[in-house]
């Protein structure tokens, strides 16, 4: 295996009482590569991100991201490591505006996991107030950042937990179907900015349906079918396999 | 910057908060409240809200046994009178750290559950506490007598400067007497550095992660905080608070007794706060002097009380009157309070607060149209 390779998922197995979810997985993610996984409804592709991200326990079989195991850690350690996990259905701060989403995750980044500091002001934080201006303005969402996250519609939620997401500036950021339920013009617009982003270095696990925008990020594709990966390749290996076309790009797609 | 690393908006909030305060002894007369004893009480119970909104309302935790923490800070209050000093300084100061310790110990148990079994285990603590306080802890309680103060306690420091004490011993701050009005600008003075630090935590990263923690936890984990640690620094800052409440009850009257940690106080603490507005800055205040308020009005009544204001209606009527408000004053006092917090919990699920932002938003519309 090349020594490039940041994550690297070894022989998981996930059973949920008799459902096998996922079955001997192996999986290296290569530094600085965009790589996708696509398949069916119930193939097992956010239970492999779950796995990763320390939500859920792999039945057996390991998770290693840089060098270290990272099975068995806490959720808020594996993300200090460096892995961010952008979530299929919004996970974000309902109460609280969407600034202060974006600053939450910047705070995390340069607190560490645990910080007290009940007598500083937030009014000093100008820092993370800009670097989360920032990447509001790159998502399109930087005029409406004083509103309440919980008000907006349901791409826009989305496009906020990618800026949650970018903000902490992860060495590997896992998406959940960034782009679903997104209008046409914000998808193409999401493209860009994850392209531009690869550009600076960001490894990136990106699951998704709309096969426009696997095509046009990924450098690698592997499909995974009813748990296993059948497949994995460069986008247009999978274009043409047969396997791939039977078990996904023929059927319900 | 300004006043203390405040907002323009804040330090404007906190100016008013000192001037009511200060100048309740003025305003609050024509309402009949402009006596120490009770002043005191608005002083104490706003501060055991304010802290206990630290917990529940940034944090969504609620617990149901605060007046263990009440109660611990007004036994140490009297046992730092009883060993040490009659100065009320050590008192509060070991009356606030106490609790504090304890709260360290019953928040780290209790915080490894959420939701409705968070709220029991709290509540099961300060029974607990309730329970020895009356049983094995006797020899530290004085058990149902409630501890008190002698004269011939050794109050070591008291006699090292040799202050004799005269009488009843009373708390006092470098000579003078904890007793009317001195002793409420005692607690108006704790009240408003509380108000002050609860204010600070609001504004601060800390508050607005404990935030983020009330609106999604787990997210919050997923975003690389470990959460416990935050939430116990809530816990044992509420705790203080509560604290520093109970040794200022003991300051204004150097006794204490186990039913201050009964469940009813630590559900009262709970009903100011969702009186007042859960989460907001001033309603925890607002809540508790308004129950301290009434309590003391509506639990003054009785019969005869009832007869004399609704004299000048004809006899049948008269009795017909005092026959339906009898049960709601005097003992009864707690019905009325029920029955005004199912109607602000129905009508106004945020409290008052939220009552004052309908009414402002209300008034604000009207010039526009
Ligand atoms: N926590 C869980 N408990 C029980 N079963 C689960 C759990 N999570 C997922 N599953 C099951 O595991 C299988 C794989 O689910 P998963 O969500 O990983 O699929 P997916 O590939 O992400 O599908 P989709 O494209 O619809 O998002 C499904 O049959 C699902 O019902
Ligand atoms: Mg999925």
């Amino acid at each position: 295996m090349a020594d490039n390779i940041v994550l690297n998922i070894r022989n998981v197995d996930k059973t949920f009482g008799g459902l096998q979810a996922l079955s001997d997985v192996n999986l290296g993610i290569e530094e600085g590569k965009i790589h996708a996984i696509i398949g069916p409804n119930g193939a097992g592709k956010s239970t492999l991100l779950n796995v990763c991200i320390g939500r859920l326990e792999p039945t057996s079989g390991t998770v290693t991201f840089d060098g270290e195991v990272i099975t068995g850690k806490a959720p808020h350690e594996i993300n200090q490591a460096g892995v961010v996990r952008v979530f299929q259905t919004p996970e974000i701060f309902p109460e609280l505006s969407i600034i202060e989403n974006v600053m939450i995750p910047a705070f995390a980044r340069r607190d560490g996991a645990f910080r007290f500091n009940p007598f500083s002001s937030l009014r000093n934080e100008s820092g993370i107030r800009e670097e989360a201006e920032h990447v509001l303005r790159d998502m399109g969402l930087l005029e409406q950042r004083d509103h309440h996250a919980g008000s907006m519609s349901r791409g826009d939620k989305r496009r906020l937990e990618l800026a949650m997401g970018l903000v902490q500036h992860p060495r590997l950021l896992l998406l959940d179907e960034p782009t679903a339920g997104m209008s046409r013009a914000d998808t193409n617009a999401t493209i860009d900015t994850l392209k531009r982003i690869k550009e600076r270095g960001m490894t990136k696990v990106i699951i998704e349906h709309d096969m426009h925008v696997v095509f046009s990020l990924a450098d690698t594709i592997s499909v995974l079918a009813q748990g296993a990966i059948i497949a994995q390749g460069e986008p247009d290996d999978i274009r043409g396999n047969q396997k791939v076309q039977e078990a996904y790009l023929g059927g319900a797609h | 910057m300004g006043f203390f690393k405040l907002s323009r908006r804040d330090a404007m909030t906190m100016l008013i908060f000192i001037a009511l305060v200060l100048l309740a002894p003025i305003w609050l007369r024509p309402f009949g409240a402009a006596y120490p004893d009770l002043l005191q009480k608005f002083a104490i119970f706003g501060l055991f809200a304010i802290g206990f909104n630290i917990l529940f309302g940034l944090t969504g935790y609620l617990s149901f046994g605060h007046a263990a923490f009440l109660g611990i800070g007004s036994y140490t209050a009297v046992w730092s009178f009883k060993l040490m000093s009659m100065n009320v300084i050590p008192a509060v100061f070991f009356g606030t750290l106490v609790a504090g310790l304890f709260a360290v110990l019953i928040g780290y148990v209790s915080l490894r559950r959420t939701g409705i079994y968070f709220s029991i285990l709290t509540l099961a603590f300060a029974q607990m506490c309730y329970n020895l306080a009356y049983s094995v802890l006797t020899p530290i309680t004085n058990g149902e007598t409630g501890l008190r103060v002698l004269q011939d306690d050794p109050m070591v420091i008291d006699g090292l400067f040799g202050v004799v004490q005269e009488g009843s011993p009373i708390g006092n701050f470098f000579g003078i007497n904890m007793q009317g009005y001195p002793a409420f600008y005692f607690c108006a003075v704790m009240l408003i550095i509380g108000f002050f630090i609860s204010l600070r935590i609001f504004r601060s990263p800390y508050g607005l992660k404990l935030a983020a923690i009330k609106s999604n936890q787990n997210r919050m984990k997923y975003t690389g905080f470990n959460t416990r640690p935050y939430l116990l620094w809530a816990f044992v800052i509420s705790g203080m608070y509560a604290g520093m409440a109970g040794s200022l009850m003991a300051v204004t009257d150097p006794l204490a007794g186990a039913e201050r940690m009964q469940w009813t106080a630590s559900g009262e603490v709970v009903l100011m706060t969702i009186l007042g507005g859960v989460g907001t800055l001033i309603g925890p205040m607002l809540g508790s002097v308004l129950i301290k308020y009434f309590e003391n009005i509506f639990s003054a009544f009785n019969k005869g009380a009832l007869h004399d204001v609704f004299a000048f209606m004809p006899d049948w009527l008269e009795n017909l009157v005092v026959a339906v408000v009898h049960p709601f004053v005097g003992e009864g006092w707690h019905l009325t309070l029920g029955a005004l917090f199912m109607v602000i919990v129905i009508f106004l699920p945020g409290g008052l607060m939220e009552g004052f932002r309908r009414l402002s938003r209300l008034r604000g519309r009207k010039p526009a149209k």
